[in-house]
C-alpha cells in the first residue's frame, strides 16, 4: 500500500474567495462561531502581516488591524470543492478518501505500473491539481495517518517504504502530529516536542497518559494496526450549470457552452466507468422560466463528441422562447456500460455507423417517432391490416420470428404498392377495370364498419389504381392505393 | 406482373462483340517484364479497357427482370452507387419494379429504409412480394430532412437499399448522395418527375419509367459503364 494525501491548508479561505471577494486588496478573513465569540479560522497573507492568525479572537483581530474585512466560513462550499477533487482523484485510483474538510487520500501502490512510476504519477497529480487553483500540499507514505501527517509537515515528502517511515514521524513536531488537543496539551506539560520521543516511551505509560485513542493513533501512523477509511463514492448523479451574464439567444453560443458541459459529462462518466441513457437541458430565462429538453439514448454511452451532437441535433430542432440566461445538464439515469464488440478486422471506414448510431443520429434530428418498422396485422380492411411498429435497434438484427401472416388478405389478392393514408375520390372515370370487384366487408364489432367493393382500375394515364364503390350504393370511385 | 421481351436486344448487345481488339501495329512481342509493367498500369481504376472484365467489376443486386439484368452492367442495380427513377406518374409499376431486388435484399438480411415516401408501403403487399417486414424502416421526415436522411442512411454503411422520393433537388445534393453511397456500399433509389431527365446528373443509372401505347417501358437513360446503346426499351407488364 502507497498513500498519496494532497491537503489544502487554506481551502477555507479559498472557498470563499472563489466567489469574488478576491477583488478587494483590503486583508482578509474567514470567521466562524456563535455571535457572542467569533473567531478567525484563516486569514491571509496581508491580514497575517498584521498581526491576525488562526484562533484568534475577531475583536482581538479587528483591533490589530481595523481594515479586516470578514466573512462567514462557507462549509458546503468548502465540501463541494473537496467532493469535485476526490471525484477528479477516482481516476487515479479506486480507494480515495476524504479526510476531515480539507484532505484527500488516495491508495496509488495499484496504480503505479498504468501511470508509469511514483515520480510519473506524482507529477501528472501536481499538475492536474493546479488546475483547481488550490493551494495544496502533497505526501506520500505506507500509511494514510502517515501521508496526513506529513502532508502537513511540508509539501512533496514521499516515503514509498517501511523502512525510513519512523524516522521521518520522529521529527515531525507534536503540535502537527494529528493528536488530540488535550494529548498535546499533557504530552507538552511532559516535556515531550517531538513523535520521536513518544515512540521511545513504553506502551503501557504511554496509554494510561494520553489515552487509548491516541495511542491508536500513533500506532496507525507507523502501520502496526490496520486502518479503517470511508471510501468515495462517486455521485449517482451528474448535474452542472452554466451562468451567464447575459441573455444568449444564438444557437452557436448556447452550443459553445452544452460542449463544455457535455465534456465535463463525459469526464464524469469515464471517471465512473459508466454510460448515460437520458439527460436533459434545462434552459434557465428570466424570471424563473424554463426550457426543458430531454435527450433520450437507445444504448448508453459516454463518448463526449457523439453526445453532443446527439444533444446539439435536439437543440437545433427547438425553439427557445427566450434568451437563456443559465444552462443546466442534468443526468439521472446512469447505467453501466457495456461497449459494443466489434470485429477486429472490421474493414469499415471512419465515418461509417452502426445500426444503433445511425437511429441515433437519426431519431435526434428527426424525432424519437420518426423512425418506425412496418408490420401486417390480420384484418380484411385495408387500413388496418398493417400497423407502425417498433424499429429493430440491435446491431446485429437478429431474424425476428415473425407471425406467420394470416391476414385473410393471404398474399392470395393483390394488394397495392402504395397505399393513401386517407382514401380520396378518384378524378375522372376509370378508363378500364382490370379486376373486381372484391367485397370487403368487416369490422361490424368496432364501429368500423366497413361494406366496400374494391376494383383495380386502370386510369386514361395508365396508372393502376386501387379503387372502391361503397357497397349498395352509387357515390362514385375512391381510390385508396395504387399498383405502383 | 413483368415480362421482358427484350431477351433478343439483350443478347445482340452482349460485350462479345468488342472484347476483339482491332489488330495494331506489327509490334515485337513485349517481354514478360514489359507486360507486368503495362499490367501494374492499366490496373488503374481511372483505365477502363473496352473488351475486358468491366462488367464483372461492378457489384450490382440483380433486379429480377431477365431483360434489364442483362442490359445493366454487372447485371443488376449498381451497389454503391445512386439509381434515379424517373417517373411520369405514380401507380405504373415504378416500385413493382424494385421489389424483386428489395426481396433478395431483406432475405439477405439487409435492411431496406424507405426515407419519407409519399403514401404508405402497404405492409401486406410487401410481405406478398417476399419482403421480410422486419428488415424494413419507415422514417418520416419533413422535405428539409429528406435529404439530410438519405444521406445518413446511404453513408452510414449498415442499409442495404435506400429509397427516397425528391420531387425537387439539384445536381449538389444528388452528387452528395452519390457519394454516400459509395462510402456506406448501399443502392440509392431516388425517385424523381420524369422532367428532370433533361438535367444532368451524377447518379450512376438513371432509368425512366413511361407509358407507351397503354403499357409501361424502362428506358435507361444512363447507365455507367454500359458498352451498348442506352435507350432501348425493356417493357414492363404484359
Amino acid at each position: 500500500m502507497l498513500w498519496c494525501c494532497l491537503r489544502f491548508p487554506r481551502l477555507a479561505l479559498e472557498a470563499v474567495r472563489g466567489e469574488g471577494a478576491s477583488s478587494s486588496l483590503n486583508p482578509f478573513a474567514v470567521i466562524d462561531g456563535p455571535q457572542q465569540r467569533r473567531h478567525v479560522v484563516i486569514a491571509d497573507a496581508a491580514a497575517q502581516a498584521a498581526g491576525v492568525h488562526g484562533g484568534q479572537p475577531l475583536t482581538a483581530a479587528q483591533a490589530l488591524c481595523p481594515l479586516l474585512s470578514t466573512r462567514p466560513r462557507d462549509p458546503a462550499s468548502e465540501r463541494q470543492s473537496i467532493d469535485s477533487i476526490a471525484a477528479w482523484a477516482y481516476r487515479f485510483s479506486a480507494d480515495v478518501s476524504i479526510a476531515g474538510s480539507d484532505a484527500i487520500l488516495l491508495e496509488i501502490g495499484a496504480s503505479l505500473a498504468l501511470f508509469g512510476g511514483l515520480a510519473a504519477l506524482l507529477r501528472r497529480l501536481r499538475f492536474e491539481v493546479a488546475a483547481f487553483g488550490f493551494d495544496y500540499s502533497l505526501a506520500a507514505a505506507t500509511t494514510a495517518t502517515a501521508a496526513h501527517v506529513l502532508a502537513a509537515q511540508a509539501d512533496g515528502i514521499a516515503i514509498p517504504h517501511a523502512g525510513p517511515l519512523a524516522s521521518a514521524l520522529g521529527a515531525v513536531p507534536l503540535a502537527t502530529s494529528g493528536l488530540g488537543d488535550e494529548a498535546i496539551a499533557a504530552l507538552r506539560g511532559m516535556g515531550f516536542r517531538h513523535l520521536r520521543d513518544l515512540f521511545r516511551l513504553p506502551r503501557p505509560e504511554l496509554a494510561r497518559r494520553i489515552g487509548p485513542d491516541a495511542l491508536d493513533h500513533l500506532d496507525r501512523m507507523r502501520g502496526f494496526v490496520a486502518e479503517t477509511l470511508v471510501r468515495y463514492r462517486p455521485a449517482d448523479r451528474f448535474e452542472r450549470r452554466l451562468e451567464f451574464a447575459f441573455g444568449i439567444e444564438s444557437q452557436d453560443a448556447l452550443a459553445f457552452a452544452l460542449q463544455r458541459l457535455v465534456r465535463e459529462l463525459a469526464t464524469f462518466l469515464v471517471a465512473r466507468d459508466g454510460g448515460v441513457q437520458r439527460f436533459s437541458l434545462v434552459f434557465g430565462h428570466e424570471r424563473g422560466a424554463t426550457t426543458r429538453i430531454e435527450v433520450g439514448l437507445l444504448a448508453p454511452q459516454r463518448d463526449a463528441a457523439s453526445l453532443f451532437e446527439l444533444a446539439r441535433a435536439r437543440l437545433e430542432r427547438i425553439e427557445l422562447p427566450a434568451p437563456v440566461h443559465a444552462l443546466t445538464l442534468v443526468a439521472d439515469d446512469l447505467p453501466p456500460l457495456c461497449p459494443l464488440h466489434r470485429d477486429l478486422f472490421d474493414d469499415r471506414r471512419g465515418e461509417m455507423l452502426d445500426w444503433p448510431a445511425l437511429i441515433e443520429r437519426l431519431r435526434a434530428r428527426l424525432g424519437d417517432m420518426a423512425l418506425q418498422g412496418l408490420g401486417c396485422v390480420a384484418d380484411h380492411r385495408p387500413a388496418r391490416a398493417w400497423q407502425f411498429t417498433a424499429v429493430d435497434t440491435r446491431a446485429e438484427s437478429a431474424r425476428v420470428l415473425q407471425a406467420s401472416f394470416v391476414s385473410g388478405d393471404a398474399g392470395l389478392r393483390k394488394r397495392p404498392f402504395w397505399l393513401l393514408p386517407k382514401p380520396m375520390l378518384l378524378r375522372g372515370e376509370p378508363a378500364e377495370i382490370l379486376a373486381g370487384p372484391e367485397r370487403i366487408e368487416s369490422g361490424w364489432w368496432d364501429e368500423h364498419d366497413k361494406r366496400r367493393d374494391y376494383y383495380i382500375v386502370e386510369t386514361n394515364l395508365g396508372q393502376r389504381a386501387w379503387a372502391f364503390v361503397p357497397a349498395e350504393s352509387d357515390t362514385g370511385w375512391t381510390l385508396h392505393g395504387w399498383f405502383a | 406482373m413483368f415480362t421482358s421481351t427484350s431477351e433478343a436486344v439483350a443478347t445482340a448487345l452482349a460485350p462479345s462483340d468488342f472484347t476483339q481488339a482491332p489488330p495494331l501495329a506489327r509490334k515485337p512481342a513485349r517481354t514478360p517484364r514489359e507486360e507486368a509493367a503495362l499490367a501494374e498500369v492499366l490496373r488503374h481504376p481511372g483505365i477502363w479497357r473496352r473488351g475486358t472484365a468491366a462488367r464483372a467489376s461492378v457489384d450490382a443486386q440483380p433486379t429480377g427482370l431477365a431483360g434489364l439484368d442483362a442490359r445493366l452492367p454487372g447485371g443488376g442495380w449498381p451497389r454503391g452507387a445512386l439509381c434515379e427513377i424517373l417517373i411520369e406518374h405514380d401507380g405504373i409499376g415504378e416500385c413493382s419494379l424494385l421489389l424483386p431486388a428489395l426481396a433478395a435484399l431483406t432475405q439477405a438480411k439487409q435492411r431496406i429504409v424507405f426515407v419519407a415516401p409519399p403514401y404508405i408501403p402497404y405492409p401486406p403487399a410487401l410481405a406478398a412480394a417476399g419482403i421480410d417486414l422486419s428488415h424494413v424502416v419507415h422514417i418520416d421526415a419533413c422535405a428539409a430532412d429528406t435529404h439530410w436522411t438519405a444521406e445518413q442512411c446511404l453513408r452510414a454503411g449498415c442499409c442495404g437499399a435506400v429509397l427516397s422520393w425528391m420531387p425537387t433537388t439539384d445536381y449538389r445534393q444528388l452528387r452528395r448522395l452519390q457519394l454516400a453511397a459509395e462510402t456506406g456500399a448501399a443502392i440509392g433509389f431516388v425517385f424523381r418527375p420524369l422532367a428532370a431527365a433533361r438535367e444532368t446528373s451524377p447518379a450512376a443509372l438513371r432509368v425512366q419509367v413511361t407509358m407507351a401505347h397503354g403499357l409501361p417501358k424502362i428506358d435507361i437513360v444512363k447507365c455507367r459503364g454500359n458498352v451498348g446503346e442506352t435507350t432501348q426499351a425493356v417493357r414492363l407488364r404484359a
